[in-house]
C-alpha cells in the first residue's frame, strides 16, 4: 500500500473521478470527455509551458480541496491549475464560466477577420468551433479591425497574421522541436504579431509542425492553400519509413490524389503519439514533398469525430460522442421540444446516410418515402 | 505636523553624498541588524511593524518575506521594484533621486533578512539619471564597506546591481519584472508558482517596492512595535503620497495615515487647496489604476463618516462607493476637468501598455479605448455606455495579471459615478467639444476653513 500513489478525487460538473496528483483540471476534465472538457485555444498538452493565455478554459473552483474547502475567488485557467484532493470544479454548470467564456470568445473574434469562406482552416478551425459553441450572433465591435500583411515564412509556410489569436503555440514548437527559434512575438498589446523581424524563412526539418498546432488559419501549408476544402477530402491513415520522424501521418485525399499530409490528431485536435510511442510530429519531407500515393502505405480510413464537419454527409467510421448532459444535470435529460423524426420528411432514421453514394441528395429521401 | 520617517532628512544639504548621509545617522540600521540581530529576527521585526507593501496591493511585507522558500544550496534573491510607471505616481522617483542611500540601506538590511547575496534594483528605463545616482551611491557604499564581501566582519556578503528596464509599464508586475530581469520579453508569468518559490532564474525571490524597502530602515532603527504605533489600524507607519493635478502644491508628501482626505487636499501643509480657487470635482486617490471617486464620496464615506488617508478608510464601501490606497498617486480633478476625457486618456494608456499575452486584456483594452474615444469626440451612442460596462466586467478578474483589472477599474468607476456625464456627451455631441459638463450633483461641499 505504501508505494501505491494516492489518487486525488476531483468533481467536475457533478462527475467525480480520480486522477494522479499533479494533473491539471483541464486534463482531468478531458479524461471525462465530452462537453465537460473546457475548450482550449492556446494549451497544447504536447508542448511544455503552453497554456494560460487565451482564457477560454476558465473554470470556477467551488471548493479548493478537502483540507481547504474555500472557493477560489476568481475563475482559474484550468489548463494551468492542478487539481487538489476533494476539489469541486464547475465548468458548464457555472453561469459565471459560461458568461466569461462568451466574453473571451467575443474578444478573440474582435479583430479576427471572419474570412472563413476563403480560409483554408475552415472546417477544422478551433476558433470556429469555439464561436459556434460560445459566440454570439452579430458583433458589437463597430470599428475597423486590425490587419496585417501576409508573410511568407519560407517555401512552405504562409503566415496570415490577421487571423492569429496569439496562442504562442508556434513559438513553443520552434523552441521545443527545433534547435534555433527564428520567429517570435514582436511588439505588445493588440498590435503584437508573430514575426521573424526581418523577413526570414523558417528552415528546419520540423518547422512544418507549426501548421498543425495553429488553432486558426494563421499558419497555413502553401502546398495545400486553396487547393481544396477540407470537408471534400477524406482523411486516411498512412505511414512510410522516414529516417527523420515517426512517419505516421494522415493523408487528405480526394479520389487517388493526395492533397495534404498532416500529423495524426487525437480527439482534442492535438498531434497524437505514434504507435511505437514516439512523438507524433512529422518532418517537412513527409509533410510537403510526399504527395504521391506511391510513397505511402495506407493503414485505413481515419476515425473522424462527429464534431468535425469532415464527418458530414457520407463518411464511414464516424464516432458518435457520448452524451454527458443527463449525467451533468443530475439525471435529468434535456427537455425534448419536438421529435424531429416525426415531423420531418428529410431526417429519417431508416435512411443510412453512409450507404448513399456521394453527398446526400433530395432524391434519396424522396425514394425512401414510398 | 505629521511624523516623518523617510523624508525627514530630504532637505539636508548634500544628503545624496555618503558622508553627509552617514553623519546624519545613516546606515545605523545595517549596523544594528547585522551585528545584533539574526535574519529571522529582522523578518520578525518587519512583521511586528505591520508594514504593508507600498507598491499598490498593500500586502503585508513581513508575511511576504516569511513565505520565501529556503531550500538548501539554492541562492535567494531580493529584487527592488523601481519600475514606477503608474500615471500619477512619482514617490519612488523622489526617494531614489534625493535619498539614494536610504534605499540602499534598506536593501542591505532586507537582503540580510532574506539571505540574498545578489540583490537587484530593476529601475524604470526613463529614470536614466537616477540610475547614475544609484550607481554612484552603491559605489560609495561599497567603498565604505557596506557592500561586498564580509560586511562589517559578519561574514555576510551582498552586492546590489542596478538593471534598467526599457520603458514598459507591465514590467512593474512582479513576474513580468522577473522575466525582463532575466533578459526575456516582459510577459507576466502564470501563477502559481509564485516568485517566493520560483522567481529570478527559478530561485526563490522577493520583489518589493522602493518605498517598502526604504521603510525597513526606520523599522529596524525604532523597532517594529514602535513603528506600528504610528498610523491607525492595519495602516501602520508613514506613506509617501505623490499629489498632482489641479492643486496648489503638487509634490511628494509623507503622511502618517491619520489625516482626513479633506485636510490633505486643503491644508497648506500638504496640497494647499484646489488651484485657481476652483472647486473639487473628483479624485483618483491611489494612482491611475484605482477607481475614481467624486468629491462627495471622497471626503465622506457613504455612511457619512470622514474619509481618512489610509488603506481601510479609502477602500471603505468597496468599489461601489470607495476606492483604494494603491501606490499613493493622488490625482485631483477640478470642476473644469472632463471625466470622459480623463477615462479615455487612461484607457489609451492601458491599451498601449497591455502586453498582449492574454486575450481579454489584449482585445478588451483596445476596444474600450475606441469606444471612449468615440464618446469623447461626440460620436458615441447611448448603448456604448452599457457596452463599456459589459467589456470591463468581462476583462476584470479573467486575465493573467492585474493589468486587466487595472484597466477595467477606472472605466467601471467612471461609469458608476459619472454616468450622467457620459450620457451628456452622447446627447450633446456638438456641445461636448466646446465646453465641459461641470460639477453637477457630486459637487463638494464648498470648503470653508474651520
Amino acid at each position: 500500500m505504501a508505494d501505491e500513489k494516492k489518487l486525488f478525487k476531483v468533481t467536475i460538473d457533478n462527475i467525480t473521478i480520480e486522477v494522479e496528483p499533479g494533473t491539471t483540471i483541464l486534463n482531468a476534465a478531458r479524461s471525462i470527455g465530452g462537453e465537460v472538457a473546457p475548450p482550449a485555444m492556446c494549451y497544447y498538452s504536447k508542448l511544455k509551458n503552453s497554456g494560460g493565455k487565451c482564457r477560454t478554459c476558465l473554470v470556477e473552483v467551488a471548493a479548493g480541496s478537502t483540507a481547504d474547502p474555500r472557493p477560489m475567488p476568481k475563475l482559474v485557467a484550468s489548463c494551468r491549475t492542478t487539481v487538489m484532493d476533494g476539489m469541486i470544479v464547475k465548468n458548464i454548470t457555472s453561469e459565471r464560466v459560461i458568461d466569461a467564456r462568451a466574453g473571451v470568445t467575443e474578444f478573440l473574434l474582435l479583430n479576427h477577420p471572419l474570412d472563413c469562406p476563403i480560409c483554408d482552416q475552415a472546417g477544422e478551425c478551433h476558433l470556429q468551433d469555439l464561436s459556434y459553441e460560445h459566440g454570439k450572433e452579430g458583433t458589437r465591435f463597430e470599428f475597423q479591425k486590425r490587419t496585417f500583411k501576409k508573410h511568407d515564412l519560407g517555401e512552405y509556410i504562409q503566415l496570415h497574421m490577421t487571423r492569429c489569436i496569439l496562442c504562442y503555440r508556434c513559438v513553443f514548437v520552434a523552441d521545443q522541436l527545433t534547435q534555433k527559434r527564428a520567429h517570435g512575438i514582436l511588439d505588445r498589446g493588440d498590435h503584437s504579431e508573430i514575426a521573424t523581424y526581418i523577413e526570414k524563412s523558417l528552415d528546419n526539418d520540423f518547422i512544418g509542425n507549426v501548421i498543425d498546432v495553429c488553432p486558426v488559419g494563421a499558419l497555413t501549408d502553401k502546398t495545400f492553400r486553396f487547393k481544396n476544402r477540407v470537408w471534400f477530402t477524406k482523411p486516411v491513415d498512412a505511414h512510410r519509413n522516414c529516417s527523420k520522424c515517426c512517419g505516421e501521418v494522415q493523408l487528405w485525399m480526394r479520389g487517388d490524389e493526395v492533397f495534404r499530409v498532416t500529423a495524426r490528431k487525437d480527439e482534442w485536435g492535438e498531434v497524437k503519439d505514434a504507435t511505437d510511442g514516439r512523438p507524433g510530429w512529422i518532418c517537412n519531407e513527409c509533410r510537403f514533398e510526399k504527395k504521391d500515393l506511391k510513397d505511402w502505405t495506407i493503414d485505413g480510413p481515419t476515425k473522424v469525430n462527429r464534431h468535425s464537419v469532415i464527418s458530414q454527409g457520407h463518411y464511414v467510421g464516424v464516432q458518435m460522442p457520448k452524451d454527458f448532459l443527463p449525467e451533468v444535470m443530475g439525471g435529468r435529460g434535456p427537455k425534448l421540444l419536438m421529435d424531429i423524426h416525426k415531423v420531418s420528411e428529410v431526417n429519417r432514421p431508416e435512411i443510412e446516410l453512409s450507404k448513399i453514394d456521394g453527398p446526400a441528395h433530395g432524391d434519396d429521401f424522396a425514394g425512401a418515402k414510398q | 505636523m505629521g511624523v516623518k520617517l523617510l523624508l525627514d532628512k530630504a532637505k539636508v544639504e548634500g544628503i545624496r553624498q555618503y558622508d553627509v548621509y552617514r553623519r546624519e545617522g545613516g546606515y545605523r540600521s545595517v549596523e544594528k541588524a547585522l551585528k545584533t540581530m539574526s535574519p529571522d529576527a529582522v523578518t520578525e521585526e518587519v512583521k511586528k511593524s505591520g508594514l504593508r507593501g507600498r507598491g499598490g496591493a498593500g500586502f503585508p511585507t513581513g508575511m511576504k518575506w516569511s513565505f520565501l522558500a529556503k531550500p538548501e544550496g539554492v541562492p535567494r534573491h531580493l529584487v527592488c521594484n523601481a519600475d514606477e510607471s503608474e500615471p500619477g505616481t512619482f514617490k519612488d522617483r523622489f526617494l531614489m533621486e534625493f535619498l539614494p542611500h536610504l534605499l540602499i540601506e534598506g536593501l542591505i538590511v532586507a537582503s540580510y533578512a532574506l539571505g540574498s547575496n545578489a540583490t537587484y534594483i530593476y529601475i524604470r528605463g526613463e529614470y536614466a539619471w537616477i540610475t547614475d545616482i544609484l550607481e554612484h551611491a552603491i559605489g560609495e557604499a561599497k567603498a565604505n564597506g557596506w557592500l561586498g564581501n564580509n560586511i562589517l566582519g559578519t561574514g555576510f556578503n551582498c552586492e546590489i546591481y542596478v538593471q534598467r528596464g526599457a520603458g514598459a509599464y507591465i514590467c512593474g508586475e512582479e513576474t513580468a519584472l522577473i522575466e525582463s530581469l532575466e533578459g526575456k520579453r516582459g510577459n507576466p508569468r502564470i501563477k502559481p508558482p509564485f516568485p517566493a518559490v520560483k522567481g529570478v532564474w527559478d530561485r526563490p525571490t522577493v520583489v518589493n517596492n522602493v518605498e517598502t524597502l526604504a521603510a525597513v530602515v526606520p523599522i529596524i532603527n525604532m523597532g517594529g512595535e514602535e513603528y506600528a504605533k504610528i498610523g491607525v489600524g492595519k495602516s501602520t507607519g508613514t506613506k509617501l503620497i505623490s499629489a498632482c493635478g489641479n492643486i496648489n502644491k503638487p509634490g511628494v508628501y509623507e503622511i502618517d495615515m491619520t489625516i482626513p482626505v479633506e485636510e490633505f487636499i486643503y491644508s497648506d501643509e500638504y496640497c494647499g487647496g484646489i488651484a485657481n480657487g476652483k472647486r473639487l470635482k473628483a479624485c483618483i486617490p491611489g494612482g491611475s489604476s484605482v477607481p475614481i471617486l467624486p468629491a462627495n464620496l471622497l471626503l465622506k464615506t457613504a455612511k457619512g463618516e470622514t474619509r481618512y488617508m489610509n488603506y481601510e478608510s479609502l477602500s471603505d464601501g468597496g468599489f461601489a462607493t470607495g476606492s483604494m490606497m494603491g501606490s499613493g498617486g493622488f490625482i485631483v480633478l477640478d470642476e473644469d476637468q472632463c471625466v470622459v476625457k480623463n477615462t479615455y486618456t487612461l484607457a489609451r494608456f492601458y491599451r498601449h501598455e497591455s502586453c498582449g499575452q492574454c486575450s481579454p486584456c489584449r482585445e478588451g483594452t483596445g476596444w474600450m479605448e475606441k469606444i471612449l474615444k468615440a464618446i469623447e469626440s461626440g460620436k458615441g451612442k447611448m448603448s456604448d455606455i452599457d457596452l463599456l460596462w459589459d467589456i470591463q466586467r468581462k476583462i476584470e478578474g479573467n486575465t493573467i495579471c492585474p493589468l486587466g483589472d487595472a484597466a477595467a477599474w477606472p472605466v467601471a468607476a467612471a461609469i458608476r459615478h459619472f454616468r450622467d456625464e457620459f450620457e451628456w456627451h452622447v446627447n450633446n455631441p456638438q456641445e461636448c467639444l466646446t465646453r465641459n459638463y461641470g460639477l453637477a450633483h457630486y459637487a463638494d461641499p464648498i470648503y470653508t476653513p474651520a
